[in-house]
C-alpha cells in the first residue's frame, strides 16, 4: 500500500506522542519513590562515613530518621562567610535545587574540579554521638568525574585536618575503573590522612599510582582511572578552598580552639 | 504448547542464543556480571524490555511506514527502557545503582531492536511475546551462569552470601582477582561458546 508523506509525518508524531505519555507517567508517578529511596541513600551514607552504621548496613527510614535526631546536628551554612545560619532546617535544604536557582546560588569562577555553580547556603552535619562532644564534621562535596557528577560526603575529624572517612554516593563512573572511587578498601586508605599543609592550603591529593610510603597527604591511585582520580583530588580541593568551606572552617577553628 | 511456540520458546534459550551462537549482547554481558544479583536483576530488565518491545512492535507491525521502521523501533525501545530504569530506581534502589549506566544501555542492546526487526515485524502479537520472552532468556542464561562463576570464583560468594571461606576472613580460598574484572566474562563467553560449539557439531562452519 502505497502512502503518502503525510502519513509517515502523523504516525511518527503519533507514536512519540503516546509513547512521551507512557514515559511522563512512569515518571511523575515515581518521583515520590524514588525521592524517598534517594533521601534514605544519602542518610545512609551520611551515617555510615560518621561510622554510626556498618559499611553497607541496611536502615529503615525510621531508623535512619532515629540515628539522625540522636546523633547527628545538621547545620546550615552559607558558604560566602562561613556562618551559621541556625534559624533554618537544614535538614529540609535542598541543595540540587538551590544550584538551579539563580538567587540562591552563583557561579563558580573556574576551577579545576568543573564546579559550575556554588549554592550560597550549603549543609554540613556535626556529629555528636548521644549528644555529646564533637566527633567529625561531615561535608558533601561534588564535582564533575568523567562521566557526570560525583557526589561524596567527606568526614573529618574534630582537629579540622584529619580525614575520618569519605563515601561516593553517586556517580556514572565507569564500572570497574572510575567506579572503583566506591571499593571499601580503596575508600579506608583515605581514613587518617591530613587535608591541608603547613600553609593552610589543601595538600590532599590521590596519586598516580602508589602513594609514597608516609606520605600523609597522598592515597594511591585507581588503576586506569587516572582522570577520575583528579577529578577526586580537585573536587576535595575545592570545597574545602575558600570557595567552599574555607571560610566555615576558619570560623569552627577559632570557635574549638582547634588549628 | 504447540510444536511451533515451542520451538519459539526454546531456540533461542539452547540452539540459537542470542549471546553464544549470534554473540549479541556482549557488552553487558561483561558489565553487570561480577555479581548474581544485578546479573538476575538485569535479566528480569532485558526479559520485560523484550517481550513488550516486541509485543509493541507487532502490534503496529502492519501500520509502520517502511522508511521510518528502525526510528519506530527505537523509540518503542527507548521509551519501555526509560520506564524500566525508572522502576528500577523506585522499587530496587540499591541494585539501579550498582547497574548505573548500563540499564539505559538495554536500548543499544543488539538483541532487542534484532527482534524486533527480524521477528516482530512479520509476526503476531502472541508469537512476537513468545519470541522475546525466549530471546530475554537465552540471554539471562549465559549471563546468569557467567555470573555464577564470576561471582563464586572472584569473591567467593553466591548471592552475596559466603559459599568459599577466603583466605582474608580466615577460610581457604584464594579469590581469583581476574574474574572480577571485564576480560573474565569474554573468557567464560568465549569456553561457553567452545562447549555449545562441541555439543552441536552442525553449528560448525565447513573449512
Amino acid at each position: 500500500m502505497a502512502r503518502g508523506k503525510l502519513y509517515i509525518v502523523l504516525f511518527a508524531t503519533g507514536v512519540c506522542g503516546v509513547f512521551s505519555v507512557i514515559v511522563s507517567l512512569a515518571a511523575v508517578t515515581l518521583k515520590d519513590r524514588q525521592d524517598a529511596n534517594r533521601k534514605l541513600d544519602q542518610q545512609r551514607n551520611v551515617l555510615m562515613v560518621a561510622g554510626l552504621i556498618e559499611e553497607g548496613e541496611r536502615v529503615t527510614p525510621e531508623r535512619a530518621d532515629e540515628l539522625f535526631e540522636l546523633n547527628i546536628e545538621a547545620k546550615l551554612v552559607e558558604l560566602a562567610t562561613g556562618e551559621v545560619l541556625p534559624e533554618e532546617d537544614a535538614l529540609a535544604y535542598d541543595q540540587q535545587r538551590a544550584l538551579s536557582d539563580p538567587s540562591t546560588s552563583r557561579l563558580a569562577p573556574p576551577n579545576r574540579a568543573n564546579v559550575h555553580r556554588i549554592p550560597n547556603k550549603a549543609v554540613v552535619y556535626l556529629i555528636k554521638p548521644g549528644g555529646g562532644d564533637l566527633e567529625a564534621v561531615i561535608f558533601p562535596i561534588e564535582g564533575q568525574g568523567l562521566w557526570g557528577t560525583m557526589y561524596s560526603f567527606l568526614a573529618v575529624a574534630p582537629d579540622l585536618e584529619t580525614i575520618k572517612g569519605v563515601t561516593f554516593y553517586e556517580h556514572a563512573e565507569t564500572p570497574g575503573l572510575g567506579g572503583e572511587i566506591e571499593n571499601r578498601r580503596w575508600r579506608s586508605a583515605w581514613v587518617g590522612k591530613k587535608l591541608f599543609d603547613e600553609d593552610g592550603e589543601v595538600a590532599f591529593r590521590v596519586v598516580k599510582g602508589a602513594a609514597r610510603e608516609g606520605d600523609e597527604f597522598a592515597v594511591d591511585g585507581l588503576a586506569g582511572a587516572t582522570l577520575t582520580a583528579n577529578s577526586v583530588t580537585y573536587m576535595v580541593q575545592f570545597w574545602l578552598g575558600e570557595h567552599g568551606f574555607g571560610p566555615y572552617l576558619d570560623n569552627l577553628a577559632a570557635e574549638t580552639g582547634g588549628g | 504448547m504447540s510444536a511451533k511456540t515451542r520451538k519459539t520458546l526454546l531456540e533461542p534459550i539452547f540452539t540459537n542464543n542470542p549471546i553464544s551462537i549470534q554473540v549479541l549482547g556482549i557488552c553487558s554481558a561483561l558489565a553487570v556480571t561480577t555479581r548474581l544479583e544485578t546479573a538476575v536483576v538485569m535479566s528480569m530488565a532485558v526479559i520485560s524490555v523484550m517481550t513488550l518491545s516486541n509485543l509493541s512492535v507487532s502490534l503496529i507491525r502492519n501500520f509502520i511506514p517502511p522508511s521510518i521502521r528502525i526510528i519506530i523501533q527505537l523509540t518503542i525501545i527507548a521509551s519501555l527502557v526509560i520506564v524500566t530504569d525508572q522502576i528500577l530506581k523506585a522499587f530496587l534502589y540499591e541494585i539501579s545503582q550498582q547497574l548505573s549506566v548500563f540499564v539505559g544501555l538495554i536500548i543499544t542492546n543488539c538483541i532487542v531492536m534484532g527482534r524486533a526487526e527480524a521477528f516482530a515485524m512479520q509476526n503476531r502479537p502472541l508469537a512476537s511475546i513468545i519470541d522475546g520472552f525466549g530471546n530475554g532468556l537465552g540471554y539471562s542464561v549465559i549471563l546468569i551462569a557467567v555470573a555464577f562463576f564470576r561471582e563464586l570464583l572472584g569473591v567467593g560468594t553466591l548471592f552475596n552470601i559466603q559459599v568459599l571461606p577466603v583466605v582474608s576472613e580466615g577460610g581457604w580460598y584464594v579469590p581469583n582477582g581476574l574474574m572480577v574484572l571485564a576480560p573474565a566474562a569474554f573468557f567464560l563467553i568465549g569456553l561457553f561458546i567452545w562447549a555449545h560449539r562441541s555439543l552441536n557439531p552442525d553449528l560448525q562452519e565447513e573449512e
